[in-house]
């Protein structure tokens, strides 16, 4: 396995879809490819850093605006 | 052996169907707990988008309203969730495309950039890089970095991998293929991981 052959499969890898074959393909290719492992292991880490760290949050008013709308529309008839 | 009465066939219903049945019976607390349920995740991807925090905010009204008018559109063969997302990404699309007068915004446009697809830095980082920066610094971080991508690119990452949507629910809230969504989530995650890179890789100084 090239390290292109295994980027291409990179994403099914992380979804465990991958079928044994070549789910052992990919891990001896990781085994052997230092560059390919970090890429899995930082790529990861990429994914878990934005998972973890909410960098937007719903500002406040926002949800009660929208209730209230809602709301407002519903007395004209919804 | 024991004789059971047949099974009635109990199909799993997703508790947002019951709330949508309600809502749409007039049930206005059924569809408040929906809006609450959901504001966040919408506002979020919103933001993402736009990268504008006015529009986020006018969008996440506008897409609980739109979607309260449209409840009988509403199929039940997706999740609500999905199906307000649809329409958080058109309305959010809608407004990069009006704040951007010269240029058109499509889920396309500049999706065809070489960048990522082949890794090029291959230093590896700290186990808890973020331990690194204080809380500000790494949201600040994380922003930046996100926002640099093509809008193609952070919306389904943010979809995919922030909202947690499966690639089947991203390519239906997106309008793609599942190998379209499955190609730009490769490109998307490696380009955000060679510029959070910059940031997050060992100090080569201080290890060796
Ligand atoms: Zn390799």
């Amino acid at each position: 396995m090239t390290c292109t052959e295994f980027l291409a499969k990179m994403t099914d890898f992380f979804d465990g879809h991958v079928e044994p074959t070549l789910l052992s393909e990919i891990k001896t290719h990781l085994g052997e490819c230092h560059h390919c492992e970090v890429v899995v292991s930082t790529t990861r880490q990429t994914i878990e850093i934005y998972r973890d760290n909410e960098v937007y949050e719903l500002p406040t008013n926002v949800r009660e605006r929208t209730i209230s709308s809602i709301m407002a529309r519903c007395k004209e008839g919804c | 052996m024991t004789v059971t009465a047949p099974q009635i066939e109990e199909q799993e219903i997703h508790p947002d169907v019951a709330l949508v049945e309600l809502a749409r019976a007039g049930d206005q607390a059924a569809f408040e707990k929906l809006v609450r349920q959901y504001d966040r995740q919408i506002f979020r991807t919103a933001q993402h988008i736009t990268q504008n925090r006015e529009d986020a905010e006018d969008i996440t009204q506008d897409v609980f309203l739109k979607a309260y008018r449209k409840l009988d559109q509403f199929q039940g063969n997706s999740k609500f969730s999905t199906w307000l997302t649809r329409i958080a990404v058109n309305e959010s699309l809608m407004r990069l495309r009006k704040r951007k007068t010269s240029r058109t915004v499509s889920m396309d446009q500049d999706v065809q950039t070489e960048e990522g697809s082949i890794p090029r830095d291959f230093a590896d980082w700290s186990p808890n890089p973020e331990q690194n920066f204080t809380q500000s610094e790494l949201s600040e971080i994380l922003k930046k970095t996100i926002a640099g991508l093509a809008p193609g690119f952070r919306t389904v990452f943010t979809l995919r991998d922030i909202e947690n949507l499966s690639t089947e629910e991203t390519a239906e809230a997106l309008g793609l293929s599942v190998p379209a969504v499955k190609s730009r989530l490769l490109r998307a995650r490696l380009q955000l991981r060679e510029r959070l890179s910059r940031y997050l890789k060992k100090n080569e100084g201080l290890t060796s």
